[in-house]
């Protein structure tokens, strides 16, 4: 995942940027917007909730992935010039986490938990389902950019096992079928009714889901 | 089944129960708050909670109130309350279900907390994948801000208490209280040196508490019912209160269920959780999340209280509680939970981060039947070099899962050793014909 490149591409621009604070883009033409121009409010809303302006890293990290599907280089520097960070500060930052991505995924990134308390409910079973369906392994993506398969460690539903995370939802109990559902519903509807939450496992009496 | 009192799920068990503000007040909800503000001062309510014998349910189970009394009593400066919502101990889903089902539950204690040792700034540190959890909380907060139970001049009694939602980004090590801080300052996730604990040296430097959401959870109920009401639950007087178990596992019914501290392992397996999934009966399980070592079925009569499971060799940690039953392969179980750590271990210390490495790469040998009839003293030489030389408690942890596998069931990483010693000799394969997923190991 290291981008070394990127350490090496440090330009002048960018270290004026950290002095003056006003970041470039002149390295990165695709990136149209600024975060800065296009998020105003909710950056300065951001940094109000911190008393230290390093703090507004992460939340600052998201957007930019949020904007840009992955977290670019260009945001990196927008995000340095921001916080009065050097551009190597935030790029350590990012490399600790996993779900900061430094390079693009697809427009659904599947990830099937394999920790212990799921693999004992089925969760490589689910792996090798998910393989067949979507048509590539862990760490890959499709050629349409339409999914990518990650197989990663506890996501914290360990009792409704196998369980897999689609972009923002959880998707628990996972049998073959619903698997199908899932996959069918998100290229047909870009999202599917058999995400789970708010999370309660036994459900209270009178409730059904899933 | 024996049916207990229900304290903190008590209103997500009602039907119909979203967790909107009304909700929770129409069910008594933001009156320990009431009852509070303006009538017991700050130090009152550390007394409270420290007569309830409250403990972290975090993993460490250190008693709440004496924890909030080693903040400098004359410190003038800002002061910090974060809440631990990273819930990241494989084995743990309780925290998501608290905050997701009575999310006021929480923010008021949080706001009852931050009120007793003085913090105007309060944070809830959720891990990023539980994006539903933080829409929900900051949904809840907007509420409580507009009801006047968060922000400035709460209930009109000129306190501040902000509380505000900030998420991490995929490290269990964020988990970790000093970690968390870090990661909560906009760095990796390194966890600090202590002393200096957070308590005088936390959040930039500040004074800071972190209180676990189970932990914080419980505060309501303390001041509203009292902490005598509070610490006749359970196995007084070390271990009072409820908590909220995950069970997860080859068990009938797997979930979250409340009882209260000092009831069986058994009685939660084979009654709450509804027992074993099939006729296999129960191999090992882990009482504690992934942290805590493995036991037996001779320890299915051990109470669920902190002194009970330490005194039967193992932890009750964050009250995760997975179960295994016969024909599951304990070094392929040892080698899923290794992996985890592995892969989460940050690398800060040599000992933690060569070493989970070398335990994993060892354990996959092994379990490949490439195993060596030196691997096992390997192991063990590895895990008393890994365990307290470290600067959080990970090596502890990672050690675990392998060190309590080679004391109860040694003969089937031999068995496995020996198959691959025949197997290099003379071309004859054979397993242990224990259950090992295919997949990666
Ligand atoms: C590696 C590691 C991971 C941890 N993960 C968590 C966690 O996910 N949630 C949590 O509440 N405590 C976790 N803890 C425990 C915290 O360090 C801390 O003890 C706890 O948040 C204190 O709150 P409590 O006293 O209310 O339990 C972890 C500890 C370690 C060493
Ligand atoms: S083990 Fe899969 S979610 Fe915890």
């Amino acid at each position: 995942m290291v981008d070394g490149q990127w350490l090496m591409k440090k330009t002048e621009a960018v270290q004026a940027s950290c002095v003056n604070h006003e970041p470039s883009n002149i390295n990165h033409p695709a990136r149209r917007v600024m975060l800065r121009e296009k998020y105003k409010t909710e950056i300065d809303h951001i940094l109000s909730r911190y008393p230290v302006r390093r703090s507004a890293l992460l939340p600052l990290l998201y957007l930019a992935q949020e904007e840009d599907g992955y977290v670019t280089e260009a945001a990196m520097k927008e995000i340095a010039g921001l916080l009065r960070l050097t551009p190597s500060q935030v790029y350590e930052t990012v490399t600790f986490y996993t779900m900061l991505n430094l390079k693009p995924v697809g427009r659904f990134h599947i990830q099937v938990c394999k920790s212990l308390m799921c693999a004992l409910v089925g969760s490589d079973t689910v792996i090798g389902w998910l393989n067949t369906r979507v048509g590539v392994g862990p760490g890959e993506t499709t050629a349409d950019k339409l999914f990518t398969l990650s197989v990663v460690e506890c996501l914290g539903a360990c009792g409704t096992g196998p369980m897999m995370q689609i972009n923002d939802e959880y998707y628990e109990r996972l049998t073959e079928d619903k698997v199908d559902r899932i996959l069918a519903d998100l290229k047909r509807d870009g999202t599917s009714p058999l995400k789970t939450g708010p999370f309660m496992w036994p459900e209270p009496a009178g409730e059904r889901c899933q | 089944m024996r049916q207990y009192e229900l304290i903190l799920t008590k209103n997500m068990m009602q039907p119909g129960y979203t967790g909107l503000r009304e909700e929770y007040e129409r069910a008594g909800g933001y009156q320990a708050l009431r009852k509070v503000l303006g009538k017991i001062p700050p130090a009152g309510v550390t007394e409270l909670v420290m007569k309830s014998g409250l403990r972290g349910r975090g993993g460490a189970g250190f008693p709440t109130g004496v924890k909030w009394g080693f903040l400098p009593k004359d410190y003038r400066g800002p002061k910090y309350l974060c809440c631990n919502a990273d819930e990241s101990e494989p084995g743990t889903f309780k925290d998501r279900q608290l905050m997701e089902r009575d999310p006021h539950q929480l923010l008021e204690g949080m706001v009852l907390a931050a009120y007793a040792i003085g913090a105007e700034t309060s944070y809830i540190y959720i891990r990023g994948e539980f994006v539903l959890g933080a829409r929900i909380l900051e949904k809840a907060i907007g509420e409580a801000r507009a009801a006047g139970y968060i922000g400035t001049n709460v209930l009109g009694s000129g306190i501040t208490a902000d509380v505000w939602v900030h998420r991490g980004a995929g490290a269990y090590i964020c988990g970790e209280e000093t970690a968390l801080l870090e990661s909560l300052e906009g760095k990796r996730g390194l966890p600090r040196v202590k002393p200096p604990f957070p308590a005088t040296h936390g959040l930039y430097g500040k004074p800071t508490v972190v209180n676990n959401v189970e932990t914080l959870a419980n505060l309501p109920h303390i001041v509203d019912r009292g902490p005598e009401w509070f610490a006749s639950i359970g196995s007084p007087p070390k271990s009072t209160g409820t908590r909220v178990f995950c069970v997860s596992g080859h068990v009938k019914r797997p979930g979250n269920y409340e009882v209260p501290m000092g009831i069986t392992v058994r009685e939660l397996v084979y009654e709450h959780a509804g027992g074993m999934r099939s006729d296999k009966p129960l191999k090992a399980f882990i009482p504690g999340g992934a942290s805590a070592p493995f036991l037996t079925p001779e320890h299915l009569d051990v109470k669920l209280d902190f002194e009970s499971v330490a005194q039967a060799g193992s932890m009750l940690g964050s009250g995760g509680v997975t179960v295994m039953e016969e024909g599951t392969s304990m070094v392929w179980a040892a080698l899923r939970l290794m992996e985890f750590f592995y892969h989460e271990s940050c690398g800060k210390c040599s000992p933690c981060r060569e070493g989970s490495s070398w335990l994993t790469q060892t354990l996959r040998r092994i379990l490949d039947g490439r195993g060596r009839t030196t691997d096992l003293d390997t192991l063990t030489e590895l895990c008393k070099n890994i365990a307290g030389r470290t600067v959080c408690a990970f090596g502890d942890a990672e050690v675990a899962p392998i060190e309590s596998t080679l004391k109860y069931w040694r003969h089937e990483y031999e068995a496995l050793i020996k198959a691959a010693a025949h197997h290099a000799v003379d071309g004859h394969g054979s397993g242990s014909g224990l259950l090992m997923p295919a997949g990666r190991h």
